[in-house]
């Protein structure tokens, strides 16, 4: 049986002895897109901080393509990539510089190719040329995706992937997500707070509050057993604690 | 990432002017106060080069700390640290590409204002020969040095420290003999007396390994603790 691409065990951590994260567990396989779905605080971004190694956790392990990341995370970073609001991608260079330094930096053979590539399949072809500073908001999504695919990762990590785009522009970016997982057979795990996006794009979603998984399944199963017909629905029912018929995670705690 | 640097300088005249600028305006004006001194002291007339030389070798210094602290900056200035930290990017490559851009942005400082030296004052610092590279080298490293303890203190309360990067060299200068002894009397001794000062050197070379190398740790260590404080994703203010 193949292992999982990421397995979370206790994984906590404490900022001035608050729980940003309180012991959460859970895996993910290859070819599987979960999403980390809760409200502003819930611990998503400390979670995906963690499991890329960028932050240490105070208790628990991280392991992410079978390596421990926090004593060897540079054994899997060149495997996976990340995307987030919270980064960018330098201003002043144009979008071609930026992504074949971020090719070079990955060690992607055939660097040129792939950055063409990239630019085919993202619709960026017409950018190239452009300061990434000058981009939309849509085109500087489109371009932080191709960043992110650069050294075609076998795990994607993305926070917010359509946060402040226009309804057509997430649509085609959920569409291309879709595309790359069946292509490449890459696990995909995402923060977000867009139900149609992780009703769409999800295998299994993590309901997180306050640093914990409060509640986990596909997003039927989880419709089923808080008798909503939206994730919405259920996210309002977890953000206002409001227990679903039967949510047994939750009822145990 | 030297490339990405490359990238960003070929299409920033205000940073190369900056670059330059500085060390060629000290350079004029030391040149002049050259000129002024030798009618009026017989020690300055028969080494005019000293004072040029110095401020030169001064501005080696000077533009290797500030090429190693600026290097780190603009990519905090671009909020690019986040995706540097992710990729397989070591903190010690990292390290040895902010080391190369300080010498590459150390040259195009310096470089010119060196020529121009020897166009408007005849005064030629190259003419110190071989030695000249030791000295260029060991400057460059107390530069690392004391740009790597800028950046750690950067990693560790954020960009409102940025202005150390401009101010550090002038807060060692009261307690390192006005312009890093070592060097700078190896230099006085071949302009002056025609004599390399092979023990100064050494000196100058060993106190610097010992610089870099707690300079580095500590570099390192700050990377570590910005990782259990969860500031490579959001370091700012």
């Amino acid at each position: 049986m193949q292992a999982p691409v990421i397995e979370v065990a206790g994984l906590t951590k404490t900022f001035n002895g608050v729980a940003a994260v309180a012991g959460i567990d859970f895996t993910v396989s290859a070819g599987e897109t979960v999403a980390l779905l809760g409200a502003n605080g819930a611990g998503k971004t400390t979670t995906l901080s963690m499991l890329l190694g960028l932050l240490l956790p105070s208790a628990g392990s991280v392991r992410v393509l079978g390596e421990d990341m926090i004593r060897h995370r540079y054994r899997v970073l060149g495997r996976l990539n990340f995307s987030s609001p919270y980064v960018d991608l330098p201003r002043r260079l144009t979008v071609w510089q930026n992504l074949m330094f971020f090719a070079r930096l990955y060690g992607v053979p055939s660097a040129r190719r792939r950055v063409l590539e990239l630019a085919e399949q993202l619709d960026i072809a017409d950018l190239l040329k452009q300061r990434s500073g000058n981009l939309s908001a849509g085109q500087k999504t489109r371009v932080s995706l191709a960043k992110a695919l650069i050294n075609a990762p076998e795990l994607l990590l993305l926070d917010e992937p359509t946060a402040s785009l226009d309804p057509d522009t997430g649509d085609w970016v959920r569409g291309y997500l879709e595309g790359y997982q069946r292509r490449s057979g890459a696990a995909i795990l995402l923060a977000s707070h867009n139900m149609a996006e992780v009703e769409r794009l999800c295998d299994q979603v993590l309901m997180m509050s306050r640093g914990r998984i409060v509640d986990r399944g596909s997003p039927a199963a989880l419709l089923e057993r808080y008798g909503q017909d939206s994730l919405e629905g259920v996210f309002l029912d977890i953000a206002r604690e409001r227990q679903g018929p039967d949510a047994p995670e939750r009822a145990a705690e | 990432m030297v490339l990405r640097h490359a990238y960003l300088l070929r299409t920033s005249w205000p940073r190369i002017f900056e670059m330059m600028y500085w060390p060629t305006i000290q350079m004029v004006l030391w040149g002049f106060f050259t000129l002024f001194l030798a009618t009026k002291s017989s020690y300055i007339a028969q080494a005019t080069g000293v004072l040029i030389s110095a401020v030169l070798l001064w501005d080696v210094l000077f533009r290797g700390q500030l090429g190693f602290s600026l290097s780190f900056l603009e990519e905090i200035w671009s909020r690019n640290l986040g995706n540097l930290s992710v990729s397989p990017l070591k903190p010690a490559e990292l390290m040895a590409a902010l080391m190369t851009m300080s010498v590459i942005r150390t040259l195009i400082g310096v470089l010119p204002a060196a020529g121009l030296a020897i166009v408007f004052y005849e005064v030629s610092v190259f003419e110190l020969g071989l030695p000249l590279l030791a000295f260029f080298t060991n400057l460059l490293v107390m530069g690392w040095a004391i740009g790597m303890l800028v950046c750690a203190l950067i990693l560790r309360v954020g960009l409102g420290a940025e202005s150390v990067a401009w101010l550090a060299i002038f807060l060692i200068a009261p307690v390192s003999a006005i312009y890093y002894a070592a060097v700078f009397e190896g230099m006085r001794a071949i302009l002056i007396d025609g004599v390399v000062r092979g023990d100064l050197l050494l000196r100058a070379a060993l106190l610097n390994l010992l610089y870099l190398t707690i300079a580095a740790a500590t570099f390192l260590y700050s990377f570590q603790v910005a990782r259990r404080r969860g500031l490579l994703l959001q370091i700012g203010e």
